[in-house]
């Protein structure tokens, strides 16, 4: 029987390597959290999933990781489309910056987000209730007294919030977006908008027929990234969550805790519960893109 | 091919693994929880020097810190620590009872409880103390703002929790009374960080709250390090006698043939110097010398240990810090 010739040499080779490499690597925590959490048999399952305290932190959890993962998605594909299209002067430091969230420890991360929202932080101050008033009652001799009552009201907790927790989600996310939508857009020659331009589309139906087809499969994969990564985030949100239970208080936080109280299996049971829900959105996500993919084929 | 690969990896690794465990081999691990970095580096130096003199070996200590939980968790996990100095006699049990790695009476092994030196929970407020805090009840008191950290992920707090309890429990008589009173009293408070460390950047950096529920040698640190002029400590009627607790890890000491040394170290620390390095660290010492030396630093308050209130911390963290716990309770919503 002919061998099969592949163009690159060493298949059996590099095979068996991924293999090796990805059982050591991947599947062997995984075992082990199956393995441990099924020690506690099923009525750890049981007892985690009926707890509400549980069921509250899942839902934050998820719900502050959907809404990081849009605002990534958004935002993340606007620097990407500014950073490949346009030339500026910083274009290449602003582009290594893209990176920054990946490089910073995520406890600098936290404590430095942390810093900047509380109340007596830089943004905090501002994004409190009453903030923009006060500043611009600082900045004006005197200051208009229908505009001072229109801004008194405006504000919201930042810090200690979720939306403190989205804040910190959505830094540990964004760079995923850019640097998945970056290539695609680099690929995405100028020649196919002049062509769109040549027979007669508009700006927006250049954008919306043309370019947006092209970057989605991109955005939706950075925005599963950025969520996947979110949902298990730990260091960057403990500092800024304020970890009050029903309110601000995460699945990984709770983790951590069963830990901290040496229940081991009740701990490993919460964590394979949180992957188990992380992989069945990441696979709807996916089916979700496969059959968009094929409708758009036609 | 790629066995081959595989197998050399292998071997390599271990290889790593034995030279980097033999570097320890000469010396003492001693694994120990956050606040006590200054006290062990003065001490460590101390205990080298007296080893060197007495039996004219030389002897290296690493120190290994952080919230003391994790560290039980660490040498559980195979940590290889010749001696722990954690926060609470309940995480050394975790090591006696999860991993065996010493018997379960080590409490008994040394004098006071194995712990040489003690400590106590105060408050810290703002300079001038405007909300006028003196004492556990004005904490419960509507507009005032607590900083602690959450017992359930720091060993630290759950001395502060007792504390409360046992003043709630003492002044209006029963467990039940007591614990509507530590449930008021973490209505107040806003934010529940998960380490001793990071509470007091709460209260120092982020300016959040009026009062901080400390360790009474963080607080020193604190007054230390900003001086009087922005924070006081507020010593309240009564407290909790903390005992953070020192033992052998037996297994260990066995293994790597450090028994006598580990030995010898854990018993300098009852010594004259080693019970003058505490005082001068702000650990209350327990010998009657060390103690009047420095009776002028720490305030005379009165305190009750965990053993009379609350009959063990094995008792004490079931009732009130595991999963269903009196702790879980007050944050539960009334259905």
């Amino acid at each position: 029987m002919p061998r099969t010739r592949h163009v690159l040499p060493g298949f059996r080779l590099s095979l068996g390597y991924t293999i090796t490499y990805l059982s050591i690597i991947v599947l062997a925590p995984f075992a082990a959290l199956a393995w441990k959490s099924s020690k506690g048999g099923v009525e750890i399952f049981t007892s985690t999933l009926t707890d509400k305290r549980v069921l509250a932190s899942l839902e934050l959890s998820f719900t502050t990781s959907f809404y990081a993962a849009l605002v990534c998605g958004f935002f993340g594909v606007l620097t990407a489309w500014a950073l490949e299209r346009y030339s500026f002067p910083g274009r290449r430091i602003l582009d290594a910056m893209v990176d920054l969230p990946f490089a910073l420890p995520t406890a600098v991360a936290g404590i430095a987000l942390c810093t900047l929202y509380a109340p007596n932080g830089w943004l905090g101050k501002i994004l409190s209730p009453g903030g923009l008033k006060n500043l611009y009652v600082s900045w004006v001799e005197t200051p208009n007294q229908w505009l001072v009552n229109l801004l008194e009201p405006i504000g919201f907790k930042a810090a200690y919030s979720s939306t403190g927790i989205t804040i910190a989600l959505i830094f540990i996310g964004f760079p995923f977006v850019v640097r998945t939508v970056q290539p695609i857009i680099q690929g995405l020659s100028l020649e196919v908008e002049e062509a769109a331009a040549c027979l007669g589309a508009n700006r927006w139906q250049t954008f919306w027929r043309v370019i947006f087809p092209t970057i989605l499969p991109g955005t939706l994969a950075g925005m599963t990234l950025a969520f996947g990564r979110a949902v298990g985030e730990y260091g960057s949100v403990v500092f800024i969550s304020g970890n009050m239970p029903f309110k601000t208080e995460i699945a990984p936080l709770l983790i951590v805790s069963r830990l901290e109280q040496y229940n081991y299996n009740g701990a490993a049971a919460l964590g394979f519960i949180l992957l188990v829900i992380s992989f069945l959105i990441l696979l709807f996500s996916n089916l979700l893109q496969a059959w968009n993919n094929k409708r758009t084929a036609r | 091919m790629n066995k081959k690969f595989f197998l050399k990896s292998v071997l390599a690794l271990t290889a790593t693994g034995v030279l980097g465990s033999s570097l320890f081999a000469e010396g003492l691990l001693n694994v120990s929880y956050d606040p006590t970095r200054e006290l062990y580096v003065e001490f460590n130096k101390a205990f080298a020097k007296h080893w060197k003199d007495t039996t004219g070996k030389d002897v290296t200590i690493d120190q290994s810190h952080g919230g003391s939980g994790k560290q039980a968790r660490a040498v559980i996990d195979g940590l290889e620590a010749d001696v722990v100095t954690l926060a609470l006699a309940n995480d050394v049990n975790a090591i006696a009872d999860k991993a065996g790695l010493l018997p379960t009476d080590w409490q008994k092994r040394l004098p006071n409880n194995s712990a040489p030196y003690t400590s106590t929970i105060v408050f810290i407020v703002r300079a001038g103390n405007p909300k006028g805090i003196k004492d556990w009840d004005d904490l419960i008191k509507d507009g005032v703002s607590v900083i602690t950290p959450n017992p359930k992920t720091s060993g630290g707090a759950q001395w502060n929790y007792l504390a409360a309890w046992e003043f709630a429990k003492r002044k209006f008589g029963s467990d039940d009374k007591a614990k509507e009173f530590v449930k008021k009293l973490y209505k107040n408070v806003p934010v529940l960080d998960s380490g001793a460390r990071a509470s007091t950047n709460t209260f120092v950096q982020r300016e959040l709250g009026d009062v901080f529920i400390s360790w009474e040698n963080e607080a020193f640190l604190v007054q230390k390090e900003f001086g009087a002029t922005k924070y006081q400590t507020i010593v309240p009627s009564l407290s909790i006698l903390a005992e953070p607790s020192v033992a052998v890890v037996d297994k260990i000491v066995d293994k790597k043939g450090t028994r006598a040394v580990a030995e010898a170290y854990l018993k300098y620390l009852y010594s004259d110097e080693g019970q003058d390095i505490a005082g001068k660290n702000f650990y209350r010492p327990r010998s009657e010398k060390a103690a009047a030396k420095y009776g002028a630093t720490f305030p005379k308050l009165n305190l009750f240990t965990i053993d009379e209130a609350f009959g063990g911390w094995v008792k004490a963290a079931k009732t009130h810090f595991a999963d269903g716990g009196t702790f879980d309770e007050i944050y539960t919503p009334a259905k």
